[in-house]
């Protein structure tokens, strides 16, 4: 029994996480909705672009669009923020006079998020029927204003919940941002945890931390799950005038004895 | 007299190849204004590419091609596209938009109509083609034949001199068929130049002035439809039309 309560004691320290949580919502909280959130939108962006480059007729276009995302993905997350934070953070410091490295870890998240989210909006946009672009061609938009229209929302709306699924991963990669040692007014949920860890020699910030985590992760989780199956069923109820009566019961018929 | 603005369409000596492979060699079609043009024969031929041709969305290697006896290489695609309303087997029509906005956002982006007056115009067109109630709805609550006379509304909305149509009667259930086919007579029977890619020997044979025999990438045959179904002058259209008919 004494090892359970020891446990207990390790990871459930009332008292501690009742202190440190303050600074988690004062601090952490915001901080690590920052990263994600201007990262989110710097990586939406950027791997828009990317998309566009990609599926773009100039070879040069989608030769660095490919580039590009091959390194970003196939890097560790961590490697690759502390190689821009460390390489770039003296040349910001330089032209900018700004010396924090935070910048450089929203920089970095970015640049990583948007080689995913490229890949994501790639894909969406090229399931889409290539009727589509020859209608909106034969009306008489040129292909930019065809994409821009036609092709893209609609590959757009078909990718959503893979794209807040990444932005769900980006909620939690922006923990390692702590690896680049920002200030103290810088840290983010995990940092704070983890400082107070080692101050209190106790594990129980880290379960802070985590119900902090899990309580924006699970929600959007749902959130995308809701997307997802309104994006379904809102196709099927429009649909549905037109599903012949044993169609629609083959679900329950064939099916069910098959 | 023509209800319509249009205008006659020549291609002369068209060639385009994909690599090796020579989808067509050599094509002449003639349409004069206010007539309708069918072309017919098996698949592969080269028939959609043809149209396709026609309205640059694919440039032709050789050849050329005239609008109202222009050539309209040297123009810009884009506003040659909208000189020539096209309409496809699997109606192409947008799913994220209204019925009424497939028509009208067009009017509004190309012709620059205020947005009221797009709409007002695109119920007009939808009015035509008697589907006027379903403005509000997506394309996808539609049956596959109220869906291609959407995409007709829609292309006759950006006023062409000419109408392409290619197969727009293949994707439909049978008992569909006849109400599209209806619709594209009215339009042959009011004066648009049309040319019809199509498997609907009747249509071509009742509503066209020419029909055009494509095989393997070139004419093979030529004519009014009388000469060309009554009295077919080379093996392979003979063949053919026993294979069809």
């Amino acid at each position: 029994m004494d090892y359970l309560t020891n446990l207990g004691e390790t990871f459930f320290d009332w008292k501690i996480i009742g202190d440190v949580l303050p600074s988690m919502f004062a601090v952490g909280l915001p901080n690590t909705l920052v990263l994600a959130i201007s990262s989110g939108i710097i990586g939406t962006m950027l791997g828009m672009l990317l998309a566009l480059m990609g599926i773009s007729r100039n070879p040069v276009a989608r030769w660095i669009a490919r580039g590009y995302t091959d390194i970003f993905r196939g890097l560790p997350a961590i490697l690759t923020i502390l190689a821009i934070s460390l390489g770039f953070g003296p040349v910001l410091r330089e032209f900018t006079g700004i010396t924090s490295p935070y910048p450089m870890g929203v920089a970095a998240l970015s640049l990583i998020s948007s080689a995913y989210i490229g890949e994501i909006f790639r894909s969406g946009i090229q399931s889409v029927d290539k009727g589509q672009l020859e209608a909106a061609r034969a009306l008489g938009f040129g292909y930019g204003p065809s994409m821009r229209m036609v092709v893209v929302p609609q590959g757009v709306r078909r990718v959503l919940p893979a794209l807040m699924n990444q932005f769900i991963a980006l909620i939690k990669d922006s923990s390692l941002v702590f690896t680049i040692g920002v200030t103290s007014r810088e840290r983010e949920l995990f940092q704070i945890g983890q400082d107070t860890a080692a101050n209190t020699g106790n594990l129980s910030p880290y379960v802070a931390a985590a119900i902090f985590y899990l309580a924006l992760t699970i929600p959007l989780t749902h959130l995308v799950n809701w997307i997802d199956a309104r994006l379904r069923t809102g196709r099927a109820q429009d649909r549905a005038e037109k599903i012949e009566p044993d169609e629609a019961a083959a679900v329950v018929g064939k099916g069910a004895h098959g | 007299m023509s209800q319509f603005s249009s205008g006659s369409l020549e291609a002369k000596g068209i060639h385009l190849a994909f690599g090796s492979n020579r989808v067509l060699r050599g094509i002449d079609l003639n349409v004069p204004a206010g007539t309708t043009a069918s072309v017919i024969g098996p698949s592969g031929s080269g028939k959609s590419t043809l149209l396709r041709v026609m309205n640059r969305l694919i440039e032709p290697d050789a050849g050329d091609i005239l609008l109202d006896g222009t050539s309209v290489l040297k123009e810009n695609p884009d506003i040659l596209r909208r000189r020539i309303g096209m309409v496809f087997q699997q109606f192409n029509l947008f799913p994220h938009k209204s019925v009424g906005e497939n028509i009208a956002f067009a009017l509004r982006k190309l012709r620059k109509l205020p947005k009221d007056q797009a709409r007002a115009e695109a119920l007009e067109q939808l009015d035509l083609v008697g589907l006027r109630h379903k403005a509000d709805v997506r394309p996808s609550t539609l049956s596959g034949g109220q869906q291609q006379r959407v995409a007709i509304a829609r292309a006759l909305a950006m006023k062409p001199e000419v109408m392409f149509f290619d197969e727009a009667t293949s994707a439909l259930d049978p008992e569909l068929v006849k109400g599209v086919l209806a619709l594209m007579t009215d339009l042959a029977q009011g004066g648009m130049t049309m040319v019809v890619v199509t498997h609907e020997m009747g249509f071509s044979r009742n509503v066209s002035d020419t029909v055009t025999f494509m095989d393997a990438g070139v004419v093979v045959e030529s004519g009014p439809p009388g000469q060309i179904f009554d009295a077919p002058q080379t093996d392979r259209l003979q063949r053919f039309l026993s294979d069809v008919l």
